[in-house]
């Protein structure tokens, strides 16, 4: 098993002749994973590398090829609205690679999707990946290897250099999950955690955090309350100076809440063993598992 | 992106905000003039983008033109947390009876926009919230509805017993949510709000910070930019597409993506460095952005060695490669470069970099341990 995403998904990439949306797109066929459809206003009609029929909206992909999952590739200009298109067209799981949305848009798309019942990965996040079974997004598939180790990242290339280390000593994913450095986020640390905690085939959990917000704390409130199993930390920024925008949105330090010390000391609290640099994960899981 | 003073009382008065009359001088000259316009006392405010204004000297009261013009010529003198003052706002002195404070922002937590309110006005509401939390009331609006009626006269009624006040400060509540949308806001704050003796209700400073995602859609706003109170290495990286903090350090630092960036300082620091800066390429990064980067990188005279960190996704390493092939030729670069390349296309762009006479390491700790020694030996 896996969380979110595996053999079953069907995934519609929405924006899948841009640039950056055709290019993941072979890459994520080429991984396996089961792309039916593609959406491109104004394209629709075409087929696309003669494996995925582009149609003009989500809601016609849909309707044709039962895709279950989407994942957003299109300018940040548009982003929300691609999002409320899969929400209205009845997708469970909604993921948003698109950097740059403004957070107000989110006020407004992030309530519609709850009614809706609907789960967002990002925006401004890697995706994710179920390594053998599906990837969904732009983390690299050939630094990820199966296995029994949950990874959910606030960062993007962090979590490739974390994954990394796993992969190259051993240790494979069950998922690894990128839930994007934006401050309005669909998916959190503790939803992650909360489906790591269920799956039977994940043993341990890394979760990598940076300085901004208050996320990391409440997470590692929940760790202490509900998890059983192991859990390692990292937090990027100890050397962030304070008030300063750290390229995401969401990493930037404001008074005494949000600084990596504040948060490396509230993992420990919670027993959760804190990495000092990427390159101690391997070691320090190894200990708990 | 900050806004000063004088562009967010612009706004608010747009949205039919009271807001006292005033003018800005970047001269002494022009200072006595709009003094004399304004008639009686004024006060002389720095325009610049620095909390604690006060308390550094940069607000003085003047009773005449030629004390407000004495007042000018010193403010716009003076350097308020490094920032250079260009622009004083001249604006009658107030007669007030009580400050609160009015605020909007995005709360992480409820994901929703969050008024905020105090009648502690007219200090920094941090410290409001530190020291008397109690003071601070807060509402987590619905932004299908915006801030109902009721909810601002609540609100108000929390700052103000007199009901005519209280009915002019929901107005305004209103009035300042409305404008935090419409210009694209993370921050539209107005500290203080204030009574005068007559009983009006009126914003005498007002604070907003802009999205910087918003810019895009909303070009009036971002034509107020003041590129002269920003850094200069920091508008060149905004302008070619990068994040770039200064920092203080020796190591120069190139990197993919916002997280790995930090992490990377964060390790140079580990093994006994201090890196210069933090500068993030982005995704997607075409060739020119990393000649861009090199160049920011170079411009900084403490410098001692360049690592560049990438670690590719949705950045592809031939992109990188190429960019560093090419800026090295148009710069004549001088300093030692430890490049880490790992990633998407990754074979492609260590091969580029091969032909072109560099090394490339696979190992993060083992470079960032290079451009640490390379700094420390230059």
């Amino acid at each position: 098993m896996s969380i979110f995403i595996d053999q079953q998904t069907r995934l519609v990439v929405q924006g899948i002749t841009g640039r950056d949306g055709s290019f993941h797109t072979r890459q994520m066929i080429g991984y396996g994973t089961k792309v039916v459809a593609g959406v491109t206003p104004g394209k629709g009609g075409q087929l696309f590398d003669g494996v995925a029929p582009v149609f003009d909206t989500v809601a016609d992909a849909v309707r044709e090829t039962d895709a279950n999952t989407s994942v957003i590739y299109v300018p940040a200009a548009v982003a929300a609205s691609a999002i409320f298109e899969a929400a209205d067209a009845g997708i469970p799981l909604i993921v948003c690679i698109t950097e740059g949305i403004p957070v107000l848009d989110m006020t407004r798309v992030l309530p519609y999707l709850h009614e809706r019942g609907a789960r967002l990965i990002g925006p401004n996040c890697p995706g994710l990946i179920s390594p053998g079974r599906s990837k969904v997004g732009i983390i690299p598939g050939n630094i990820c290897r199966p296995g029994r180790v949950g990874v959910v990242s606030r960062s993007g290339t962090l979590t490739y250099e974390i994954v990394h280390q796993l992969s190259t000593q051993g240790l494979g994913q069950s998922t690894c999950v990128g839930i994007g450095g934006d401050p309005l986020i669909g998916t959190n640390f503790i939803h992650c955690l909360s489906a790591f905690q269920a799956d039977p085939d994940t043993d341990a959990v890394v979760m990598i955090g940076e300085i901004g917000g208050t996320d990391e704390q409440h997470a590692a409130d929940f760790v202490r309350q509900a998890m059983t199993k192991p859990v390692v930390g990292f937090i990027a920024g100890q050397t962030a100076p304070p008030g300063r925008r750290m390229g995401h949105a969401g990493a930037i330090i404001s008074g005494s809440s949000g600084t990596a010390a504040e948060k490396m000391a509230a993992f420990a609290r919670a027993g959760i063993a804190v990495m000092k640099r990427p390159a101690d994960v391997v070691p320090l899981l190894k200990e708990r598992l | 992106m900050n806004l000063h003073e004088y562009q967010a009382r612009d706004i608010l008065r747009r949205h039919g905000i009271p807001v006292p009359p005033g003018e800005v001088a970047t001269t002494a000259d022009e200072a006595h003039a709009i003094a004399v316009r304004l008639g009686g006392s004024v006060v002389v405010k720095a325009q610049v983008h620095a909390g604690g204004r006060g308390k550094a000297g940069g607000v003085k009261l003047a009773a005449n033109p030629a004390e407000a013009a004495a007042h000018a010529a010193q403010i716009l003198g003076m350097t308020i947390k490094g920032l250079p003052v260009r622009r004083v706002l001249v604006t009658p002195a107030a007669d007030i009876a009580s400050e609160s404070y009015v605020g909007v922002i995005v709360d992480r937590t409820s994901q929703r926009p969050v008024l905020i309110v105090s009648p502690a006005g007219g200090i920094d509401i941090e410290e409001v919230a530190a020291k008397t939390p109690e003071k601070i009331h807060r509402l987590a609006v619905d932004p299908r509805y915006g801030l109902l009626a009721h909810q601002a006269l609540g609100l108000a009624l929390r700052l103000y017993r007199d009901i005519a006040q209280a009915r002019a400060a929901a107005d305004i509540m209103q009035r300042l949510y409305a404008a935090f949308y419409e210009v694209g806001a993370s921050l539209a704050e107005i500290n203080p709000l204030v009574t005068t003796r007559a009983g009006a209700v009126v914003a005498l400073d007002a604070k907003i910070v802009v999205d910087d995602n918003e810019l895009d859609r909303h070009p009036e706003i971002a034509a107020l930019r003041d590129a002269s109170a920003e850094a200069p290495s920091e508008v060149a990286a905004r302008e070619a597409g990068l994040t770039f903090i200064k920092l203080e350090g020796t190591v120069g630092c190139c990197v993919n993506g916002a997280g790995l960036a930090m992490a990377t300082m964060d390790l140079v620091k580990y093994y006994g460095g201090e890196p210069a800066n933090f500068l993030d390429i982005g995704g997607s990064s075409n060739p020119q952005k990393v000649v861009s980067a090199l160049k920011i990188i170079t411009a900084d005279p403490s410098v001692r060695a360049i690592l560049f960190n990438i670690f590719g996704g949705i950045t592809r390493g031939d992109d990188v490669a190429n960019g560093i092939v090419q800026a090295t030729k148009a710069l004549s670069l001088k300093l030692p470069l430890v490049i880490r390349l790992t990633g998407t296309n990754e074979e492609l762009g260590v091969q580029i970099l091969t032909q072109a006479g560099f090394s490339a390491l696979t190992d993060m700790d083992e470079a960032v341990k290079q451009a640490v020694a390379k700094a420390q030996a230059a």
